[in-house]
């Protein structure tokens, strides 16, 4: 429903926007996932008309937005990066203004209201002052706010900077309760995290240049065959049982994490009986074994040679 | 989009009168300020007395009858005092002048009247910041001299006297040739019968003496009926323009605040025109401005007696004209700088110039020609001369056409300006 064509931005000097092009399907959830200035925000802007690309197209189900006034704008929900709300009104107020924006009225709007403080638990609020809110309340009622019109696609630009677990723990459950009824999400983050529990499919950004378009398991793909095990040991790893798992042909290496945790690299998966049969050999008593899990970090990591988050 | 556009109007509205204290200041510190300096320029009618002291060294009958004079003239309002004292008091600002009357103020005032000779000195002690009063006083003190000198001169005791032994030093004289001698001789002897007549035919000296050949009668002069002069009215307007702009700088202030606050990025994404959006942010503006000019012209009306004397629809129409320019600078102020605090300071500094040039803290009538000139291209002044005329001048509608016209000139000036110059993103 959402395509953008070889978006550019240039801001002086600086390329902020280099050739951005992606998709968003119907009910589909995309993530847009990119270290702090890699373009996101302004990729997001350019998607939801705020500025005009240099080059390059936004198509709403297959059709440029002409003007600011363009009624498939009612397609959209916009959820800002900034908490974009009204303090010194209700969280009811907020939303009456925010529908209205959208020209809903009347019981149409009462009842968007009612719906998206059901939705983002603050209903029992809703007579309060924004700025009486926490800052967890604040980003649902941003969230909220984005809702009222039944948008068939929902933006939401970094909307957990700043939120404590419990209330980014209830944005995710908003944000899949959504997706549940047949919204389309595009995401932006970056949090890994974020990403690989609310997206089918995620884009990666950097220095603002699309690096990767893949769904989750695409994008694992793409990493080196991770063969890499976690043991635990009933009781302490040895130097001799260290010894006797680096002399088995199948081991790469071996690393002792803590005295009965090791990391054993293998040079295929079929090793793994190899090494069980050797700790037994040995007398060892495994408590517990698991393959180490590949991260959207480790792919960020493996397409561009450096972090994705300052460490 | 009406909707929207109401809902816009409604919820800039709203976001103004939740602050129930800066509400309450909006209001309150203009009506203070316009309450002050309406006292301090006239009030609401008749006018006000200059504070003289006499200090009478000389203890006389004339100098006596010339204080009871000066304290019966209405312009003035009259203590007596010791020569000290009244310097103190001049000096601290309680009085604006002290007559001093010196010893033997009587003996010589009436021989300098016909032939010079040695002149008693009055002495005008004064306020150098009241330099308009003493003028004032002089003229009032010279009127109330003369007549009492001369009186005293032609009918009274010390004056019959004193033209005796004008007649004695005439003889001695050998200075003044015959004819000369002769002719003033006439004239003291003239006097003298003159004087002798009306002491003698009467128990105190005849009024009159020389006076001033014209009486005067000060008409204040209004359209329509005469009515007393009202300082409020000017004050009300003058801090009705001043604090009108100062809401100009919130408004543009709080488009800045929102504008980094993110909350632009909602309205831009909502299917609005910005000139839905601008245009919502002059309604609203102007609804606030009338309200403010409302609120402080009723209060005026209520413990001051500001009245518009003149044209009420005259008077509306340049209230409407002068809150759609408040609300439409507000929108330019916002172009002028990227964040609320950069643009404050500036748009403090042009306000209070504003202000000062429209004539709102002193009439444009007191400011030099060039300036009078200078000053049409400011809103203010405009303003300000359109409520002078709708209230106190108590003029007509046509009156107010010209400066409703200008101020809407400059509404739709700033209006444009702002859509051109505003930035829409962060």
């Amino acid at each position: 429903m959402l395509e953008a064509k070889s978006l550019y931005k240039r801001f002086g000097e600086l390329v902020a926007v280099d050739g951005v092009s992606l998709t968003v399907g119907k009910g589909e959830s995309l993530g847009l996932l990119g270290p702090n200035g890699a373009g996101k925000t302004t990729t997001i802007s350019m998607l939801t008309g705020l500025i005009a690309p240099d080059r390059g197209q936004v198509l709403l189900d297959g059709q440029e937005v002409r003007s600011d006034t363009d009624a498939r704008k009612q397609k959209l929900g916009l959820v800002p990066q900034e908490l974009a709300l009204y303090e010194e009104l209700s969280a009811q107020e907020n939303l009456r203004f925010f529908g209205a924006l959208y020209g809903l009225n009347g019981a149409t709007l009462s009842r968007a209201i009612d719906a998206a403080l059901e939705l983002v638990k603050l209903a029992d609020r809703r007579k309060d002052p924004v700025k009486d809110f926490s800052g967890g309340m604040k980003r649902r009622i941003n969230l909220a706010a984005a809702l009222l019109h039944n948008p068939q696609l929902i933006i939401l630009d970094e909307p957990t900077v700043g939120v404590d677990p419990q209330s980014r723990n209830a944005i995710f459950e908003n944000i899949e309760a959504l997706k549940a009824n047949g919204c389309a999400i595009l995401y932006t983050t970056h949090y890994m995290e974020e990403a690989e529990r609310l997206c089918d499919r995620i884009v990666i950004v950097d220095q603002g240049k699309v690096i990767a378009d893949d769904t989750l398991r695409g994008l694992y793909a793409r990493l080196p065959t991770q063969n890499r095990l976690r043991i635990e040991l009933l009781a302490p790893a040895d130097a001799a049982l260290q010894a006797r798992l680096r002399a088995l042909s199948s081991v790469r290496s071996v690393t002792l994490l803590s005295s009965a945790l090791l990391s054993v690299e293998l040079e295929a998966v079929e090793a793994l009986s190899t090494v069980v049969v050797g700790l037994n050999d040995h007398g060892a008593t495994i408590t517990h074994l698991e393959t180490e899990r590949p991260t959207l970090e480790a792919v960020f990591l493996a397409l561009t040679g450096k972090r994705l988050r300052d460490p | 989009m009406l909707t929207a556009f109401f809902a816009m109007v409604r919820k800039d509205l709203l976001v103004y009168f939740t602050d129930r204290r800066a509400v309450l200041i909006t209001i309150l510190v203009p009506f203070a300020m316009a309450s002050f300096m309406g006292a301090v320029t006239g009030g609401s009618g008749g006018r006000s007395k200059i504070s003289v002291l006499v200090v009478d060294q000389d203890g006389s009958p004339l100098s006596q009858k010339i204080g009871q004079d000066l304290g019966a003239d209405e312009n003035l309002e009259l203590q007596r005092s010791s020569e000290a004292e009244a310097t103190e008091l001049v000096k601290r600002g309680k009085a604006s002048v002290a007559v001093v009357i010196p010893s033997g103020f009587a003996k010589r005032a009436p021989k300098a009247f016909f032939a010079g000779g040695e002149k008693p000195e009055l002495t005008l002690l004064y306020d150098p910041s009241d330099a308009a009063e003493l003028a004032m006083a002089r003229g009032i003190l010279i009127q109330h001299v003369m007549q009492s000198v001369s009186q005293e001169a032609f009918s009274g005791q010390g004056g019959l006297a004193a033209v005796q032994e004008m007649l004695g030093d005439l003889d001695q004289n050998t200075a003044m040739n015959g004819d000369t001698k002769d002719t003033l001789r006439r004239l003291l002897t003239t006097v003298m019968d003159l004087n002798t007549t009306t002491t003698t035919t009467t128990d105190k000296p005849a009024a009159g003496g020389l006076t001033l050949p014209y009486t005067t009668r000060e008409v204040a002069v209004f359209a329509g009926e005469s009515r007393n002069y009202n300082g409020y009215s000017h004050s009300f307007a003058g801090m009705t323009v001043q604090f009108l702009l100062f809401l100009s700088i919130e408004l543009g202030g709080t488009m800045l605040l929102e504008r980094q606050r993110g909350l632009w990025r909602r309205l831009r994404a909502a299917p609005l025109s910005r000139g839905a959006v601008l245009a919502s942010r002059t309604v609203s503006g102007a609804f606030l401005a009338l309200f403010i000019s409302t609120l402080l012209f009723a209060g005026g009306r209520l413990l001051f007696g500001v009245a518009i004397n003149g044209s009420f629809l005259g008077f509306v129409l340049i209230a409407v004209a002068f809150a759609l320019t408040s609300a439409t600078f507000g929108l330019f102020l916002a172009t002028m700088a990227k964040t609320q605090q950069a643009m404050r300071g500036g748009a403090t500094f042009a306000v209070l110039v504003m202000t000062m040039l429209g004539g709102a803290w002193l009439p444009a009538f007191l400011f030099p020609p060039w300036m009078q000139t200078a000053t049409l291209f400011a809103p203010t002044r405009w303003a300000m001369d359109g409520f002078d005329a709708m209230t106190w001048r108590g003029l007509g509608l046509e009156q107010a056409l010209a400066p409703t016209a200008v101020l809407l000139g400059f509404a739709a000036l700033f209006g444009v300006l702002a859509v051109l110059r505003f930035r829409w993103t962060e």
